[in-house]
């Protein structure tokens, strides 16, 4: 399915497309609002931008450093090449403890490695926690934003599937009563799960330790509580210096909700006396995203999803309608790198506006990768019909006379063509647009007839 | 070859020239530190209270199990510390020191040596944090400086209660963690 197909399933129902749309927006408000009362944000965003670019540059040197530390601190440290091998370190680590249900908060990666198919295959049972996680995972359906991963449902649905699952009233949609619905449902799971995993926000090479952020406090719920806890996180996760943690946590939560920071915001170091902790890197393609000098610094990535709230094709087409893990502008210079052919109209799905590179918290230019995307697809797709259109305008445009030809032909031929032409599938921009009303003559015809008469 | 070999051969094969990493500014902060510290933690839903004022509010409430580490409230702690955190599933109140906080946004920093068990700021059903005056810092850089290079197995910034909005992008609190967050200052 390509994005401009699954853009039209989700478009199907207006009110919702309209109610998304203004939701994210009004999150982008509120980034707008908070970012205001500070007066340095813009020296914050160089910053941030310059840390990770120094990071990146030194990759190899940082990991090792944040290995040897983090071995040092009691953390037991692994080396995952793909998520294959993710997986299977974890699921080696559970099959040691006897172990047959963990709880995990969220974190993007393991959605990326499948790790929750992977786990239940071996009959282990995965509760993810954080509430819309937790939604989602009842309805069988990935995450649709990668701050709000719900963002797609109504409280109606969510009351739907509480009232199956949960046991809530039928018809009940007050969100306090579902909230504390779902608190006791989790609490319980919290208190027996014996291992617990998270994600990474930050991993901090001289101090071997590493941040997980969250407002629900879910991370902290279960890893405190059970005797082992297992981080993962990509290897672009680094930052050089404990120091460099105030520049992040002042961008963070602002870009993403608009809120001053996150309210709990977890620094692990080692383990409590007796428990267990695991930290493993990921790689799954970064290096290979790390080779590719144009796109590179969209490892910067923090994953605030600012670029999601601010894109006008993410809002008006829904999370899923990309098909990929991380969705919106950074998913779609991310993704291609993955796999070209699968994700090739991702690129596509953007007006090139540039708001996602305004907003972008570690100034990655995700409107320009976006653009240099493209420029490789069509390469790498020779002939379509896309590039033969290009090249006819190539040809008009280097002989005067094609052209002045070429202009009156278009303004004929608009006139008459059947709407089947325009709003046919091959021609996804056609749907929900019409033609601009065009001129009667040409420019070049206005000004023959006008120019004596001044 | 393992993954690590694999991995740190990748990215030294790149052979990438080393960008230049920068110094962080001292940056301006708010004239009044307790005034914007009270703002910042009222719009994370959390609010701030005098001695009195929370003294008079637990010998008015009906919480039955409290866990107080803080001198200052010494006198209504009604529980042992348990073996295991899961014991205090039923903890209605925890009142606990913290080190300092950040003025900009209400974080305040804890550490292994505020906390009897990692667990009880989350366990727990309301959480109290105790602050001294002077050690309420401008924002997050001046709060870095102060953690410096402490080595303590677990630390954690907490700036309001638990909250979500994850259900049509109403707030909620109290989603697993503590359903109110009261700071004292003294």
């Amino acid at each position: 399915m390509s994005h401009p197909q699954n853009a039209t399933v989700f478009l199907k129902d207006k009110a919702r497309a309209k109610w998304h749309d203004d939701t994210l927006w009004i999150v982008r408000e509120k980034r707008d609002a908070t970012i205001h009362l500070i007066p340095e944000w813009e020296q914050l965003r160089e910053l941030a931008s310059q840390i990770k670019d120094h990071t990146l540059s030194k990759l190899d040197y940082y990991l090792e450093e944040l290995e040897k530390n983090a071995t040092a601190n009691g953390i037991k440290v692994h080396w995952a090449e793909n998520a294959e091998e993710h997986n299977q370190i974890i699921g080696k680590i559970l099959e040691e403890k006897k172990c047959k249900a963990i709880v995990k908060s969220k974190s993007i990666l393991t959605e990326e490695c499948h790790l929750n198919p992977f786990l239940e295959e071996r009959g282990i049972e995965v509760v993810d926690t954080d509430l819309g996680e937790r939604i989602i995972q009842f309805l069988k359906q990935p995450p649709s934003h990668i701050v709000m991963p719900a963002i797609h449902l109504k409280k109606s649905d969510i009351s739907d599937i509480f009232h199956e699952k949960l046991h809530t009233e039928k018809g009940n949609v007050d969100p306090v009563y579902l909230t504390h619905a779902a608190r006791q449902h989790l609490r319980e799971k919290f208190l027996q799960a014996k291992v617990a995993i998270t994600g990474v926000n930050f991993a901090i090479a001289e101090t071997g330790e590493f941040v997980v952020c969250t407002n629900e406090g879910n991370a902290d719920m279960g890893v405190h509580l059970a005797d082992t806890h297992i981080a993962c996180m990509g290897i672009e996760k680094l930052i050089p210096r404990r120091k460099d943690l105030g520049v992040f946590l002042r961008l963070l939560a602002r870009s993403a909700t608009g809120q001053s920071i996150t309210n709990y915001n977890s620094h692990f170091r080692s383990p409590s006396p007796g428990k267990e902790l695991h930290l493993i890197l990921v790689n799954n393609g970064r290096t290979k995203q790390l080779a590719r000098e144009k796109f590179r610094n969209s490892l910067k990535c923090i994953r605030c999803g600012a670029c999601m709230n601010t894109c006008p094709i993410y809002r008006r087409s829904g999370g899923f309608s990309y098909g990929s893990t991380v969705p919106g502008p950074i998913g779609s210079i991310l993704s291609p790198g993955i796999d070209l052919k699968k994700y090739s109209t991702l690129p596509f799905a953007s007006t090139l506006c540039g708001s996602c590179t305004d907003v972008c918290p570690v100034k990655i230019n995700i409107h320009e990768q976006l653009y240099e995307w493209r420029q490789e697809i069509t390469k790498a797709q020779g002939s379509s019909l896309k590039g033969l259109s290009m090249k006819l305008a190539n040809g008009i445009f280097t002989s005067p006379l094609a052209y002045k030809i070429s202009g009156k032909m278009m303004r004929a031929s608009l006139k008459t063509l059947p709407n089947s032409v325009i709003y046919n599938p091959l021609n996804a921009w056609g749907k929900g647009r019409n033609l601009p009303e065009l001129p009667t003559e040409s420019f070049k015809d206005w000004y023959k007839k006008n120019r004596n008469e001044q | 070859m393992s993954s690590k070999a694999s991995i740190l051969a990748a990215i030294k094969g790149l052979n990438m020239k080393e960008k230049p990493l920068p110094e962080i500014p001292v940056f301006d902060v708010a004239p009044n530190l307790v005034e914007a510290y009270t703002l910042a933690l009222n719009s994370n839903k959390g609010t701030v209270l005098t001695k009195k004022e929370l003294e008079v509010l637990i010998t008015e409430s009906s919480f039955q199990k409290i866990y107080s580490s803080s001198p200052t409230f010494n006198q209504f702690t009604n529980c042992e510390l348990p073996q295991h955190p899961s014991d205090f599933a039923d903890l209605d109140l925890a009142i606990i020191e913290g080190q300092f906080a950040s003025a900009e946004n209400a974080a305040i920093w804890l550490d292994d040596s505020n906390l009897d068990l990692r667990a009880i700021p989350f366990i727990t059903a309301h959480l109290v944090i105790v602050i001294k005056k002077e050690n309420i810092v401008g924002n997050m850089h001046e709060a870095y400086e102060r953690i410096g290079s402490t080595n303590s197995g677990f630390g954690v910034f907490i700036a309001g209660p638990s909250k979500t909005a994850d259900i049509e992008q109403s707030l909620v609190i109290g989603a697993h963690g503590a359903m109110s967050l009261k700071v004292v200052i003294l």
